[in-house]
């Protein structure tokens, strides 16, 4: 026993701050979310304590489920994430690609695409509401003026008022904002690789594509995968730039966090919690394999 | 060495951050504990409306001189990051003294929540119950209590118009549509010589057309019954209404989404859009562009028959249940209510007194007609604004609204869509 503590008690003693605050924080309040979410809790009287909530078990989740309206925000969501993940790492992977190999002011244009990615998506999304102003002929603007000016007239659209599409031009900006950093992560990846490898893979007469395709991509899949957990949950939590560019009631641009806060602001408690839930679950689709794969890596 | 410094500074950061935030808390947790601080909370942080406060404030200082006001102002999402925060103080009992509000069924989800304190006996003690008009006297009671004291009125249904525009579609800017088909067709009319008929904004503004629609096509009784299950959302005078929402809708600006209420009277100051239908704070943007009343832009009520209906809205303040210092807060109430603190108010706000019995010599020409509907017409609650419904209500007609004016419903579905949601919250 006395073994025991000297053993662990200082390690246990250094780490218990951090496990009792994720503790009551994240996992208390995961655990309170949860419990919210199968209540009947629609109602600021119960949501005040002033009158009794009873446990409904999972209706409020079969409830949403049954609504048009919920499924069109999910169907949103997969939109949006499919149209953002894509773009991001297509246009990271690029960059990345190109300004791997030494070339004059490959510097300066890494700085240039990673700079959108310190402005805050409420700030760009101001921008980008502008942008992408939905208006068309003769009172344009934004970037519908912009292909009139440059006679491209017919790739004018209504951009993110589009009643089925919408969405995926509010992935837009997310793209603009986040493809800088796919590519500091695959740049990352690229200066891993050992110049040993390379110089081995063309000694054995492999053509420069070769050593991309058979050598260097392959080491990549480690990158891959993290830069699509992070760009993929931060889709699905995303919430400030859909909001400054559209409005909480709009139609065309409902995704489950939208619907979150309506719920929130109509006092109706336990329909937000069991939208937040059904995040949550969503998010641990993409992650637990992540964190199990890491585990297994580190631990081999 | 460059590595520690960097440590260092954002050690010092971070600690700095900590304090601030600790000092702002210790700040609002004594706020009121020394006895003599009031603090209001509002969402009014900038123009007009930050005018106002400042006059109200000005007014309770010389009122109360020993009592000091609090500003609790919080800015952003025209009042929702106020509302938003409000909602977690008062479910944690940290209430403000008093906290701004639309008067109305707004405050039906805090009745509800027992986070209100009845302030009838106040209307008694100031002589209110005489002062307003019995129309808002009977909106503001909810069996039989009342939550809310007005400081002061705004019209959400009027339509502004551009004259020099109705003149060049060869609309005569003097004449008032005596109905909604005679609207229509004015719009219509403006439409085809060129320019946006009706300028409109995101989905509340839409909200707003909708209300002032219903309000002229389904009379007040009509209207009012929406409310209590009166009248049938399924009914034919219903759909009437809501196709003239959708012929309108057909005659806004596409970009509509996108914009503000700002944005769209702007685009009749721009000379892009012959006509809008909002609340009278657009007055206030009128007079910015030194428009003449009258002459370059006009207005009237939005009608739909002989009945003359004032759409009403109205800001107020409560007494929030567990406030650190309510007799302060009742002082506060005093001063909004009196004769001085409502016309220095609305003289600043551009709004109207909710008292009847104010001078009104001081305020320019729109408000001066429109004290004179107020004392005179039918008063209904405005939906978009809270005085009509609960939020949750609003919240669902506004998502049906926008699936309606996105096209993602025709106007059976979306008929259909509103019966369905009146059901439910009725039946609540």
């Amino acid at each position: 026993m006395k073994g025991l503590l000297g053993r662990y008690g200082a390690p246990l003693l250094m780490i218990l701050p951090s496990i009792l605050l994720i503790g009551v924080f994240v996992y208390g309040l995961l655990g309170a979310n949860f419990w919210t979410s199968m209540t009947d809790n629609h109602t600021a009287g119960q949501a005040s304590g002033r009158k009794p909530v009873v446990f409904v078990g999972l209706s409020n989740y079969l409830d949403l489920l049954a609504t048009e309206d919920f499924r069109h925000s999910l169907v949103n969501l997969v939109l949006f994430t499919v149209t953002f993940l894509v773009g991001a790492l297509v246009v990271g992977f690029v960059w990345a690609w190109l300004l791997e190999r030494p070339i004059v002011g490959g510097r300066a244009f890494q700085t240039v695409y990673l700079f959108p990615m310190a402005i805050s998506f409420v700030a760009s999304g101001v921008v980008w509401r502008w942008l992408l102003n939905s208006n068309q002929g003769e009172s344009a603007s934004g970037l519908n003026r912009l292909f009139q000016m440059i006679g491209l007239d017919s790739l004018q659209n209504p951009w993110w008022n589009n009643v089925t599409f919408g969405i995926t031009a509010i992935a837009l900006p997310a793209i603009w904002q986040l493809s800088g950093y796919v590519m500091a992560l695959f740049l990352a990846g690229f200066r891993g690789v050992p110049e040993e490898l390379r110089e081995a893979a063309r000694m054995d007469g492999a053509s420069e594509w070769q050593v991309y395709r058979l050598v260097i991509f392959p080491q990549l899949t480690p990158v891959l995968m993290s830069a699509v957990v992070i760009i993929a949950h931060m889709s699905l939590k995303s919430f400030d730039l859909i909001m400054s560019i559209s409005s909480p009631s709009a139609y065309q641009t409902k995704v489950p966090a939208v619907d979150m806060f309506v719920f929130k602001s109509s006092f109706d408690y336990a329909n937000s919690a069991a939208v937040g839930a059904f995040l949550l679950i969503i998010i641990a689709f993409l992650i637990i394999p992540y964190l199990v794969q890491q585990h297994r890596s580190r631990t081999r | 060495m460059r590595r520690r410094n960097f440590l260092l500074l954002s050690g010092t950061g971070l600690a700095a951050t900590g304090l601030a935030a600790c000092g702002s808390s210790g700040g609002s947790g004594s706020d009121g504990g020394g006895g003599s601080d009031v603090e209001v909370f509002t969402w009014w942080a900038q123009g007009s409306e930050k005018a106002g406060l400042d006059a109200l404030m000005e007014q309770f200082e010389k009122d109360y001189p020993d009592l000091t006001f609090v500003n609790g102002s919080v800015a952003g999402g025209a009042g929702s990051a106020a509302k938003d925060m409000l909602q977690s103080r008062l479910q944690a009992g940290d209430p403000p003294d008093t906290f701004q509000a639309h008067a109305g069924l707004e405050l039906a989800d805090y009745i509800d929540a027992g986070q209100l304190e009845d302030v009838s006996s106040l209307y008694e003690e100031y002589g209110l119950t005489e002062a307003f008009p019995d129309d808002l006297v009977q909106l503001l009671t909810v069996e039989d209590e009342i939550y809310s004291v007005p400081s002061n009125i705004h019209r959400s249904n009027v339509v502004w118009t551009n004259t020099a525009l109705l003149e060049a579609a060869g609309i005569d800017p003097s004449a008032v549509p005596a109905d909604v088909d005679a609207f229509i067709a004015d719009v219509e009319k403006a439409a085809a010589s060129g320019v946006t008929g009706l300028s409109v904004g995101t989905t509340w503004t839409q909200v707003n057309l909708l209300e002032a629609i219903l309000m002229a096509d389904l009379g007040s009784a009509g209207y009012n019954g929406l409310w209590d299950g009166g009248t049938d959302w399924s009914g034919k005078d219903v759909t009437t209404a809501l196709e003239h929402f959708s012929a309108l809708m057909e005659l806004t600006n596409s970009d509509r989404d996108g914009l503000d209420w700002t944005d769209a009277t702007q685009q009749q100051i721009d000379g892009t859009a012959a006509y809008n239908v909002m609340g009278d704070w657009a007055v206030a943007s009128f007079q910015q562009a030194e428009w003449a009343d009258g002459e370059d832009f006009g207005y009237y009520p939005l009608a739909g028959g002989d009945e003359k209906i004032f759409g009403f809205l109205a800001d107020s303040f409560t007494l929030p249940v567990g406030a650190p210092n309510p007799d302060g807060a009742k002082a506060w109430l005093d001063t909004i209510s009196s004769q001085e603190g409502q016309l220095a108010f609305s003289l600043a706000k551009g709004s109207i007194p909710a008292r009847t019995d104010v001078d009104t010599a001081d305020f320019p020409a729109y408000q001066q007609t429109a004290i004179e509907s107020y004392a005179a017409d039918t008063i209904c609650s405005s939906l978009a604004h809270g005085a009509a419904t609960p939020v949750a209500w609003l919240n669902q007609i506004s998502d049906a609204t926008s699936k309606f004016t996105t096209g993602a419903s025709d106007v059976a579905g979306y008929q259909e869509e509103l019966a369905t949601i009146a059901e439910s919250n009725t039946s609540a």
